[in-house]
């Protein structure tokens, strides 16, 4: 969707501000925001790319308004209430009002934090189909605006490339984000040049790589 | 998307060590609260997590593996085959890690990792993101103007250098290899890595240089 998380070549945000010494964490509860944040998710209810679906599908100037873990507690609010793990009454009682709904897995004991932090979450898949294109090739992204989740920003639609990795097969965020199925496509490094995606006046010594799935690409 | 997370818009905000909390700091106790009731959070997994970004998990395992890539030929010649299995063989595996891929900075290429769509980072070899990475700034600049992104961090880079960006929109995670730092000869791997800062494996810094080691 085309939502405030899409920022690439936006402007007037001013200079990035490196914090020198920077602590893992601002505040107490931005650890406790990334902790219910990953024990919530090894529930089983959604995946990866329905997580990131619901931060971007905040409006967009909440969204701009927000700090990232603002962003991830509203968005883990949001898929809760989803799911029938929250109510709004329950937020705002702090406490559990009603019988917790059944999930898909059970709940992450502290002692299997380590195992569940190492083994993460591959996503690669076999794909049946042998790959459509070949490192080398020119290949133009779809100029696609899809209401639902996409990982083709907009800056890179519609524009020319050349496949320069084959990076094997990988679950489709587009539909896995609407539980519509992993879907496994391959996934390509493609590589734009500057002016190709800025036009005129473009720094003629940047290419940006961007990490496509097949079905965001056709061939010229 | 503000960039610093912890003091912006709540009028009331204090010390967190005070008596009064944040409104965002007291909605996220009700939902740990509710949530543990629930049994949908067990004791001690948050602490757990936290302990392990804050202690175990960081960017000194990444200035291993690059330590390891300028000692190394062979190692640094697996790390460009397959960089997820090379830097498993550090021990340095697992969440937003599982899809490794490493670029190497040289003096016609400087390689710079972000990502505009929201904050995909190499959890085990760099730890958690900064709070500049998953900023609007950052994202909205680093594939338009990466050469202002480094003049924000005090970088300024030869104008024939070019610059890739790498925008890790996919579950591809980017570790950047910066240049190895002259006057480093016959240094020990410990050694090597006291000079592999954080922002150098994302591009935004270079490697300290050798007098500035440890």
């Amino acid at each position: 969707m085309n939502g405030a998380q899409d920022l690439g070549g936006m402007m007037g945000f001013g200079p990035v501000l490196p914090e020198p010494n920077e602590p893992v964490f601002h505040a107490d509860w931005e650890k406790h925001t990334l902790g219910l944040t990953l024990a919530a998710s090894a529930l089983g209810e959604w995946n990866i790319d329905i997580g990131r679906h619901a931060r971007e599908s905040l409006h967009p100037a909440d969204y701009l308004s927000s700090s990232y873990y603002e962003i991830w507690f509203k968005g883990l609010i949001k898929l809760l209430a989803e799911r029938g793990m929250l109510t709004p009454a329950e937020l705002e009682a702090g406490h559990s009002l009603q019988a917790p709904a059944a999930t898909k897995r059970p709940a992450l004991a502290a002692a299997h934090v380590p195992a569940a932090l190492t083994t993460g979450g591959p996503c690669d898949r076999p794909v049946e189909r042998p790959a459509l294109f070949s490192v080398g090739e020119k290949v133009r992204t779809r100029n696609m605006n899809p209401v639902g989740h996409t990982r083709l920003p907009r800056y890179a639609r519609g524009k020319t490339g050349i496949i320069e990795r084959v990076h094997g097969g990988f679950v489709f965020p587009d539909t896995n984000a609407h539980r519509a199925g992993e879907n496994p496509q391959w996934v390509y490094s493609v590589v734009f040049t500057g002016p190709e995606l800025w036009g005129d006046g473009a720094d003629a010594g940047l290419t940006v790589a961007l990490d496509c799935w097949e079905s965001y690409l056709e061939r010229l | 998307m503000t960039q610093h997370d912890d003091h912006h818009h709540h009028d009331h905000t204090h010390d967190e060590a005070g008596s009064a909390l944040s409104d965002i700091a007291l909605r996220v106790r009700a939902l740990e609260t509710v949530l543990s009731e629930k049994g949908y959070v067990q004791p001690g997994v948050i602490d757990a997590i936290a302990e392990t970004y804050e202690t175990k998990i960081g960017p000194r395992n990444g200035a291993q593996v690059v330590a390891r890539a300028w000692s190394d030929p062979e190692y640094l010649e697996r790390l460009r085959q397959d960089a997820t299995t090379a830097i498993a063989e550090l021990g340095f595996v697992g969440r937003q890690g599982e899809h490794m891929v490493a670029v190497e900075n040289t003096p016609t290429q400087h390689n710079l990792v972000v990502c505009t769509l929201c904050s995909c980072y190499p959890w085990p070899v760099l730890g958690l993101p900064p709070v500049w990475y998953k900023s609007a700034p950052y994202r909205a600049k680093a594939v338009i103007d990466p050469r202002g992104v480094l003049a924000d961090f005090g970088v300024t880079l030869p104008a024939e250098t070019k610059i890739r960006v790498w925008d890790s929109t996919a579950e591809l995670r980017y570790l950047v290899i910066p240049m190895r730092p002259a006057g480093t000869d016959g240094w020990s791997e410990e050694r090597l890595a006291s000079l592999v800062t954080r922002d150098s494996m994302i591009g935004a810094g270079l490697a300290l240089p050798a007098g500035e080691g440890a």
